[in-house]
C-alpha cells in the first residue's frame, strides 16, 4: 500500500500538485487518470522520488520516502519496477540483456540462473522469440512488453506504468492492460498506472484516482465512474461521442430498472 | 546573467563529479563497462591517431626543411625540430583537441540520448547510481588509454618524418636520424603524458556533463554535443598554457 499525504509540488512558482492525498492499494491496479497536463506524470514521478515534493508525505507500507537518504532510497527502489512512457529500454543491449540487467546489477545469481529468470519473464510477456533482437528492431508494443519484463524481473512489490498504452492500437492496448492486471494479481503487487485511455479505465480500473488541475477530484472504482456527479470528471469521460452514447444507454437502462422496481 | 549561469554550471558540474566518483554499485559491471569503453574510445581512435600523426610528422619535416635552407644551419636541426614539436605539443594538446571532437561528441550524444529517452531515469528508478554507472567507466577508460595514444602518435609522427627522408631527396636519412636523437630530453615525454591525461579527464567529464544534463529533445542533444566539444576544447587550451608554465 502506498499512501500519499498532502503532496504539494511546484516548479518555478507554478504549483502542479495542490495538496493531493490518496491511497494506492496492494494487489490492485490503481489508475491515475486526468487530462493532458493535469499532473499525472508529476504525481507518479513524485511518488517514486524522481521529483522531490515540496511538502507532504509518501509512505510505502509505512516507510516515508520523503525523509529517506539516497542510500535508503536506492534500497527501496530495488522493490520498484517502472514502465516508462517511451519504454526506456537500453539501446546498447539486446532484449534479453535488458531484462537481465537488474539481475546483473543487484543479485549474486550465476549466469545460467540469470538467463533462466530473464527468459521466464520474457516468456510471461510472450517475447521468447525476440531474445537476441535489439530494442530498435522490435515494434512499439513489443518494446512495451520487454520493458514490462524488465520491470518485473526482480519481483517488485510496487509497479509503476506511465501511459502503457500510448501509441498502441486498441487491441494491443488491451493485451498490455490485461498483462499488467494479471501480473498484479499473480504476484500481489501494488500497481499504479497512469492513463487517459477510457478503455483501460473500464478494463482494469480497480481503484481510480481522477486528477484535475493538480487536485484529486474523485476516487472510486470503474463501476462507480458513470454517475459521480463530479463535473470535471464527467467532462473528461464524456468528451467523445462514443461515451456520450454509452451514457445515454446507461441512463436508459437505469431508468428502466428503477421503474420496474417501483412497479 | 551570463556570469551567474556559468558559475551555476560549474557548481552543477562539481556536484555531478561528486556522484561520479563513488564506489561502483557492482565491480563486475564496472569492469564490463570499462572494457567496452576502452574499445570504443581507445582502439577505435587508434586509426585516426595513426593517420593524422603520420601526415603531420611528414608535413612538419618538410616545413622545417623549407625553413632551414640557410647553409649555416646544421641539417640535424630538422629532425630535432620535428621531434620536439611532436613531443611537446602535437601528440598531446593538438591530438587531444582532435579527440575532443571525436570522443567528446560521441559521449555527449550517447548520454544525452539516454537522458531524453528516459533511460537514465530507468537506471535511477532501479536504484543504480546512474552518473557513476555511466560516466566513471568512460573517464577511467579514456584516462588510462590516453598515454598509449600519445606514445603511438609520437612514434608514428617520427616515422612520418622518416618517410620524407626515405622517399625524397630533401634530407638524408642519416641527418634525420642524427637529428631525432640530438639533445633528446626524456622529460618532454613525461610532460606530454601528464598533460594528455588531464586533457582526457577534461574531455570525458565535460562531455558527460553536457550529455547528462540535456533537457528536451533531439535538437538539444545535438546542441549539447556541440557545446561539449567547444567547451572541452577551450578548457584544453587554457590548461595547456597553465600546465606548460607549471611543468616546463
Ligand atoms: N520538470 C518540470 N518542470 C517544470 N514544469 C513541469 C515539469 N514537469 C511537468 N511540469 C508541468 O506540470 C504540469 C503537469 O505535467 P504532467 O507531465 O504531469 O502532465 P500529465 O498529466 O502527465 O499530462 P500527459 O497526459 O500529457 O502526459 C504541466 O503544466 C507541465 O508544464
Ligand atoms: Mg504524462
Amino acid at each position: 500500500m502506498i499512501e500519499v499525504k498532502h503532496a504539494i509540488k511546484s516548479f518555478d512558482g507554478n504549483t502542479v500538485l495542490k495538496d493531493v492525498s490518496t491511497i494506492f492499494e496492494t494487489g490492485k491496479t490503481n489508475l491515475i487518470i486526468g487530462q493532458s497536463g493535469s499532473g499525472k506524470t508529476v504525481l507518479m514521478k513524485s511518488v517514486v522520488g524522481i521529483h522531490r515534493i515540496d511538502s507532504g508525505e509518501i509512505l510505502y507500507d509505512g516507510r516515508n520516502i520523503t525523509s529517506m537518504k539516497r542510500k535508503e532510497l536506492n534500497a527501496l527502489r530495488r522493490e520498484i519496477g517502472m514502465l516508462f512512457q517511451g519504454s526506456a529500454l537500453f539501446d546498447s543491449m539486446s532484449v534479453l540483456e535488458n531484462v537481465k540487467f537488474p539481475l546483473d546489477m543487484f543479485t549474486e545469481m550465476t549466469e545460467e540462473e540469470k538467463i533462466e529468470r530473464a527468459k521466464f519473464c520474457l516468456q510471461r510477456v510472450e517475447l521468447s522469440h525476440a531474445l537476441d533482437l535489439s530494442p530498435a528492431e522490435i515494434s512499439g508494443g513489443m518494446q512495451k512488453r520487454a520493458a514490462i519484463a524488465r520491470a518485473i524481473v526482480l519481483n517488485p512489490k510496487y509497479l509503476f506504468c506511465d501511459e502503457p498504452n500510448s501509441g498502441l492500437d486498441p487491441k494491443t492496448s488491451l493485451l498490455i492492460d490485461q498483462l499488467i492486471q494479471d501480473i498484479t494479481h499473480e504476484f500481489n503487487i501494488t500497481t499504479i498506472v497512469n492513463t487517459h485511455d477510457m478503455n483501460s479505465v473500464m478494463e482494469i480500473g480497480e481503484n481510480i484516482v481522477f486528477i484535475s488541475k493538480g487536485e484529486k477530484a474523485w476516487q472510486g472504482t470503474k463501476d462507480e465512474i458513470f454517475d459521480t456527479g463530479c463535473e470535471p470528471l464527467e467532462d473528461f469521460i464524456f468528451a467523445s461521442n462514443l461515451y456520450k452514447e454509452i451514457k445515454k444507454a446507461h441512463k436508459f437502462f437505469q431508468d428502466k430498472e428503477s421503474s420496474t422496481k417501483q412497479k | 546573467m551570463f556570469a551567474i549561469k556559468e558559475i551555476e554550471k560549474v557548481g552543477a558540474y562539481t556536484q555531478l563529479m561528486y556522484r561520479v566518483f563513488a564506489k561502483p554499485d557492482k565491480w563486475s559491471m564496472f569492469f564490463r563497462q570499462y572494457k567496452e569503453e576502452l574499445k570504443k574510445q581507445g582502439i577505435d581512435s587508434l586509426a585516426i591517431v595513426v593517420i593524422i600523426s603520420i601526415f603531420i610528422g611528414a608535413v612538419i619535416t618538410i616545413q622545417m626543411i623549407k625553413n632551414m635552407e640557410n647553409p649555416l644551419l646544421p641539417s640535424t636541426l630538422i629532425g630535432l625540430a620535428t621531434r620536439d614539436i611532436l613531443l611537446l605539443e602535437f601528440s598531446s594538446a593538438i591530438l587531444c583537441l582532435i579527440l575532443a571532437g571525436k570522443v567528446g561528441s560521441n559521449i555527449a550524444s550517447e548520454i544525452g540520448t539516454m537522458r531524453i529517452t528516459e533511460q537514465i531515469d530507468a537506471l535511477d528508478i532501479m536504484g543504480v547510481n546512474s552518473s557513476n554507472f555511466l560516466i566513471l567507466p568512460k573517464i577511467i577508460a579514456f584516462v588510462t588509454i590516453m598515454p598509449f595514444l600519445v606514445l603511438t602518435s609520437m612514434f608514428v609522427g617520427i616515422i612520418g618524418g622518416y618517410g620524407v627522408a626515405i622517399f625524397t631527396d630533401m634530407i638524408t636519412v642519416k641527418s634525420y636520424e642524427a637529428g631525432i636523437q640530438f639533445a633528446f630530453t626524456p622529460y618532454y615525454i613525461t610532460y606530454s603524458i601528464i598533460k594528455s591525461v588531464i586533457f582526457a579527464y577534461i574531455i570525458t567529464s565535460v562531455s558527460s556533463f553536457y550529455g547528462y544534463t540535456v533537457k528536451g529533445g533531439a535538437l538539444e542533444v545535438g546542441k549539447a554535443s556541440t557545446d561539449a566539444v567547444v567547451n572541452s576544447s577551450v578548457l584544453i587550451l587554457l590548461f595547456d598554457i597553465m600546465l606548460t608554465k607549471l611543468l616546463l
